[in-house]
């Protein structure tokens, strides 16, 4: 159950993506770039947790959960460190995804070829 | 001929934009990435990790596959036809670091690699935690700091 759920919600917001890049003018960055605003912003009306709960994979794997993640990690560390979580908290939950990919992309840089 | 006439002309002759075909592989393909996140989820479930531990490490092999299928080319080819599909999951943000470290590496490991590595990620993290400090100043003023 959980498999279709992740299927179906996270193919849907997919599907909404690129309706929005097809039926727009707006460039997949632009498209990236405000599907991480909004799950932010989801994530602040304490939307994005139950949904989270609801799709699983299907809504923390696209973008938007990338949102959720950045203000849910911020939210976590404000009873602990206050303030300063505003600027400490964002990358507690997001920033192994983050260092991953710089990870593995200086590393592809060095052991693949070139392409022309 | 004018300029609106020649628009005019240009959007005529433009094929159009399958957009049906395009919404419904968007479907497709992110869904069957998000599946593959969700299997790994509970593969890691199984051995022990819960609903809170399980985020990071997740993540970090949904970005190695993703980073794995850029370097082998395979990621382009599913984004030609997945497009958001490809490009809105967490292995899209991966392609969208690995494929212009590998592809801008001929300018040198500094100019190249080390500063096109996030001419995508870039602006979606800038963005994303620039919202983040907003969404949560606001919470800060109004709730006081509760979670």
């Amino acid at each position: 159950m959980s498999y279709l759920l992740a299927f179906l919600v996270g193919g849907a917001l997919c599907l909404l993506a690129q309706l929005v890049m097809d039926l727009t003018k707006a460039t997949a960055a632009e498209i990236l770039v405000g599907s991480v605003m909004l799950g932010a912003i989801a994530a602040g009306f304490g939307l994005y947790e139950p949904f989270a709960k609801f799709a699983g994979a299907g809504a923390t794997v696209p973008l938007p959960g990338f949102g959720f993640s950045l203000v849910s990690g911020l939210i976590k560390e404000m009873p602990k460190e206050g303030w300063v979580a505003l600027f400490s908290g964002a990358f507690k939950a997001t920033g192994a995804g983050i260092k991953a990919a710089l990870i593995f992309g200086i590393i592809a840089s060095y052991v693949t070829r070139a392409r022309a | 001929m004018e300029p609106k006439e020649y628009r005019q002309r240009v959007k005529r002759l433009e094929p159009p934009r399958p957009i049906a075909r395009n919404a419904l592989w968007a479907f497709v393909v992110g869904g069957i990435i998000c599946l593959i996140g969700q299997v790994v989820q509970s593969v890691l479930m199984a051995a022990g990790y819960n609903q809170e531990t399980v985020k990071a490490p997740t993540s970090i092999i949904m970005v190695l596959l993703g980073a794995l299928a850029t370097a082998f080319g395979i990621y382009d080819r599913i984004a030609k036809f997945g497009g958001m599909g490809a490009n809105l999951p967490i292995t899209g943000f991966s392609n969208a670091v690995v494929a212009p470290a590998m592809e801008f590496k001929q300018e040198g490991p500094i100019m190249g690699t080390g500063a096109r590595i996030f001419q995508i990620a870039g602006p979606v993290i800038a963005y994303g935690v620039l919202t983040a400090f907003v969404v949560g100043l606001l919470r800060f003023a109004i709730m006081g700091g509760k979670p």
